[in-house]
């Protein structure tokens, strides 16, 4: 409980989570609202021209509201990742394992709190998304969807997904804890790594079907919708988890990085 | 007053980084009601002894506890044992008075403590500040009063008097006789001897990681040297280094440390060398540690 507190508070003492709160809020809302401006006034165009793809009514509220997970998932990552750098990077562990030398309570407390922190941003980023998002799909004429409760279900899986997302965060700082190192990778796999082997893999059914298990399409997954998964249409069906398997999946990879740091870096001397 | 008291223990406690022997088998112990200086150039050792000591870094081989319970097994570590270590860690965007409140949280104690201690050290008016814009000198206070937020029997702090400047010092000096007197054990580390002279009671130096040193400082000041030549200088060298006194021969005459003036002229006499110098070299405390710390180096 106390490592709770502890960990709350070295969050919220510093600016760095309100910062990243305000672009994420910025960029998801002007994403959302390019979307749903875009294709909410194509939507008509496309209709009327037989050959081009279509894109069914029904998704486009999802699309919309899920760029808050689609474009929004790396600023809980990155939450998460510097939560644990810092430490290292500013060498607060010494005061920190003085007050609670059980190193793992330390991590575990720090977990709770970046996933709570990450179903926050998720909520902001949600309320940017559907804020934007649901004005202009109804002024272009288009449902929003937000009477029918799959929607509701799809923004809470996003939540989920972005607490989920915290807590790789906060594993992949411990794996990595060099803070430069940390968010080169962070960047590195989410904005080029990831996006070419999701694309690569969608070629083959094989490749798809381990496609799938990447942690973005997993992510994609669980929330149910997004722009990338949507896009794909045409070449080979996007394979794509169940939700709760995506769930599972992501929980999975926060597991793997987290114990990974735990068995190495968490452990050693702090000199 | 505390009451009880806790003793601080080292037993054989080592240290290797990959090739370094950073600490080397040092065994000592640190009483209740006084202050313990812990002195040693820098690179001596004296930061990885203290990281063991709190659980840190894992020693090589051998242990170091509070009245035998290691650190990592206190059940209250911050209410038992108040730390500052050298290289103050601080999150330079946080607030000293943040600070304090996240680990005020993690020990469980009230924000009240936080107000206290921030009062002790006089960085009330500052305490709203981010400690990016501390000077050193208030870097130590926010370090000192990391170290009494849980009311310690213990305080343990590496080099407090980095930085200080002599009204500081002075200031540290008159802090750490209270807080002995009041019964804790407090266990001060620092590079040199002149910054804790006056408020120590006992030392323990180190060098190399191995102590050279253990007792209070007039213990310190009888291995003066003394000086001492013949035209035979070989025999007179080794008729000193009989009595287990240690012997350096330089072309100005034979130095030797744990023997008086009085006794190198006895023995000189008993063996029939006539002495043409016979002199002890007044060194000040500080070149006594020196030549102690310097020796090993050598
Ligand atoms: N993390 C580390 N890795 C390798 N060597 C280290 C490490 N920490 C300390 N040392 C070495 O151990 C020795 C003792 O260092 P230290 O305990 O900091 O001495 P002091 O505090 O007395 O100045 C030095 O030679 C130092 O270089
Ligand atoms: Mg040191």
């Amino acid at each position: 409980m106390r490592a709770i507190a502890s960990e709350a508070r070295k969050l919220l003492s510093v600016r760095l989570w309100w910062i990243l709160l305000i672009i994420l809020v910025a960029y998801v809302g002007f994403t959302a609202a390019l979307l749903a401006g875009l294709f909410g006034a194509l939507g008509d165009q496309l209709a009327s021209s037989p050959g081009a793809p279509q894109l069914p009514v029904e998704t486009l509220p999802p699309i919309v509201y899920s760029t808050a997970t689609a474009v929004g998932y790396v600023f809980p990552l990155i939450l998460g990742a510097l939560a644990v750098t810092s430490e290292f990077r500013y060498q607060t562990l010494t005061p920190t394992f003085l007050a609670q030398p059980r190193r793992g309570v330390v991590l575990a407390a720090k977990g709770l709190v970046l996933a709570l922190a990450g179903a926050v941003f998720g909520i902001a980023g949600l309320a940017a998304s559907v804020g934007l998002g649901a004005p202009l799909l109804a002024l272009t004429g288009n449902a929003t969807g937000l009477d029918d409760p799959d929607t509701w279900l799809l923004l809470a899986r996003a939540v989920l997904a972005m607490a989920l997302w915290a807590l790789i965060g906060v594993g992949l700082g411990t794996l990595i804890p060099n803070q430069v190192g940390s968010i080169v990778v962070v960047l590195a796999f989410t904005q080029f790594v990831e996006p070419i082997l999701r694309f690569g893999a969608s070629i083959w059914d094989w490749t798809a079907e381990v496609g799938k298990f990447l942690p973005g399409a997993a992510s994609d997954a669980l929330v149910g919708s997004s722009i990338f998964t949507s896009s794909g249409t045409g070449t080979t069906a996007v394979q794509s988890l169940e939700w709760w398997q995506g769930g599972l999946v992501l929980l999975g990879y926060g597991a793997i990085v987290t114990v990974a740091g735990l068995a190495t870096t968490w452990r050693r001397d702090v000199t | 007053m505390v009451s009880g008291g806790t003793t601080i223990e080292f037993r054989g406690i080592t240290k290797t980084f990959g090739a370094v022997r950073a600490v080397d088998d040092l065994t000592f112990s640190v009483q209740p009601g006084q202050v313990t200086g812990f002195l040693g150039p820098n690179g001596a050792g004296k930061t990885t002894t203290l990281r063991m000591l709190l659980g840190l870094v894992r020693p090589t081989s051998g242990s170091a506890t509070f009245g035998g319970v290691a650190y990592a097994q206190l059940p209250d570590p911050l209410r038992t044992v108040g730390t500052a270590l050298e290289a103050s860690s601080f999150h330079p965007g946080r607030s000293a008075r943040n600070h304090l409140r996240v680990y005020a949280a993690a020990a469980g104690l009230p924000s009240s403590r936080v107000e206290f201690v921030l009062g002790v050290v006089g960085l009330l008016p500052y305490a709203d500040r981010r400690v990016g814009g501390y000077s050193l000198g208030m870097r130590q206070r926010l370090g000192l009063a990391s170290a009494l937020l849980g009311d310690p029997a213990v305080l343990v702090l590496d080099e407090p008097t980095n930085g200080l400047d002599p009204e500081g010092i002075r200031w540290m000096r008159g802090f750490l006789r209270d807080r002995a007197a009041e019964g804790r054990t407090v266990l001060v580390s620092s590079h040199v001897l002149s910054e804790v002279q006056q408020s120590v009671d006992r030392v323990v130096i180190i060098s190399r990681g191995r102590a050279v040193y253990e007792g209070d400082l007039d213990g310190l000041e009888a291995s003066a040297t003394v000086r001492a030549d013949s035209a035979e200088r070989a025999r007179l060298a080794s008729a000193i280094a009989l009595t287990g006194a240690a012997v350096t021969t330089t072309d100005a005459g034979v130095i030797a440390t744990g023997i008086t003036t009085e006794e190198v002229g006895r023995l000189a006499l008993d063996a029939g060398i006539a002495l043409t110098l016979l002199t002890e070299e007044r060194a000040g405390l500080e070149d006594v540690f020196l030549e102690l710390v310097g020796g090993e180096a050598a």
